[in-house]
């Protein structure tokens, strides 16, 4: 059951994912790439460097491309179902309830301790991408990359998908 | 008025880079500013409850506020504007990149941008440090970061778990401080 498997590995970070999209990133990768190995790392890499070379949010990018990889336009329809709708549908029937609670003390410590744990995630992913540039690419290429990106992104604000770009050319010139 | 959501939420889709958190001006600008659906206030009411909320930021606020003006149609065309252009473009580029994806420049291309990938991660995980720091101090953040790493990258449990544990101990305890 192809699609029971596709709604499970959306649903959980559409649950669990404090913090917006992109805290849905390394729960997705923990599902799609360690879990149901239906993509490699350098594969989930590629559809994060296009999912932030394009506009718009990004766990619905990720859940539509890969769901489509996965199960065709049902298995994208499903993936980006099971990321939107159980939050959606919470905010719609819950409004009055949460607008109550949404001061209190209880959520701001839930927000807190899970921001850390989505940290580590996001950084064991980073760190993974990293290790297997360096065995790919070289220690040289790597850490003109990475010294490049990080002043481009960080120290001239640069728009992210320029600096996607950039990665592309450079690689396609160079590696 | 159909119309007028879907073009909303559609120039919000296709104007917002970095994920949905980084899109929320662009849909109070619509929101508020140019359509005036909603006043300030509820705006910002509106963006505190879909923030208690798990999930995607973005697809909360258009298909709640699309829900509030014009029911479910309205909630549907709200979520659809704003995620289906880039889900179209996503697929299409991936499936051209596929395409060529033996040539060498190609594979090149394919290599380059993973270590750019990896440190917009980097500035992520900052970034996610950062927001908890400002609810509490370093100190317990570093702490509390070792432990989440013992348990997630050296134990390798599940992070569903680990968060599910975090909701619980959240919503059930006495009121007090960290």
């Amino acid at each position: 059951m192809i699609y029971l498997q596709i709604f499970i590995a959306f649903f959980i970070p559409g649950v669990l994912g404090y913090g917006g999209g992109p805290s849905s990133i390394p729960l997705v990768e923990e599902e799609v790439v360690q879990n149901y190995g239906w993509m490699t790392s350098q594969e989930f890499a590629e559809v994060l460097a296009f999912g932030n070379a394009l506009p718009g949010p990004i766990a619905t990018k990720m859940a539509g491309y890969i769901g489509f990889e996965v199960g065709g336009i049902f298995g994208s329809v499903v993936a980006v179902g099971a990321t939107v709708l159980p939050s959606l549908m919470l905010m719609v029937f819950l409004a009055g309830v949460l607008y109550k609670m949404k001061g209190t003390k209880k959520f701001e410590t839930l927000t807190t301790l899970i921001r850390p744990v989505i940290a580590i995630l996001l950084g064991v992913i980073a760190f993974d991408f990293f290790a297997g540039s360096f065995v790919e690419s070289g220690t040289v290429h790597t850490v003109i990359l990475m010294a490049a990106s990080f002043v481009m992104l960080k120290k001239f604000n640069i728009h992210p998908a320029l600096v996607i770009v950039f990665g592309l050319v450079y690689g396609a010139i160079l590696l | 008025m159909q119309m007028k959501i879907f073009w909303a939420f559609f120039k919000v889709g296709m104007l917002g880079y970095g994920g949905g958190p980084a899109s929320i001006p662009l849909v109070h600008k619509e929101v508020v500013d140019t359509y005036e659906w909603m006043t300030d206030e509820e705006f910002q009411d509106s963006l505190a409850i879909a923030n208690v909320l798990p999930g995607p930021i973005i697809t909360k606020l258009a298909g709640y506020i699309g829900f509030v003006k014009k029911g479910w149609l309205g909630m549907l065309n709200a979520v659809l504007a704003a995620i289906l252009p880039t889900i179209i473009l996503m697929i299409a580029l991936l499936k051209l990149f596929a395409e060529f994806k033996d040539l060498d420049w190609v594979q090149g291309m394919s290599h380059g941008v993973i270590p750019v990938v990896g440190v917009m991660l980097i500035i992520l995980t900052y970034e996610f440090l950062e927001k908890a720091k400002a609810k509490t101090t370093w100190r317990f953040i570093i702490l509390f970061t070792i432990l989440s790493f013992l348990l997630l990258a050296v134990l390798d449990i599940h992070p569903a778990i680990v968060i599910l544990v975090i909701v619980a101990f959240s919503l059930f305890r006495k009121e007090g401080r960290i």
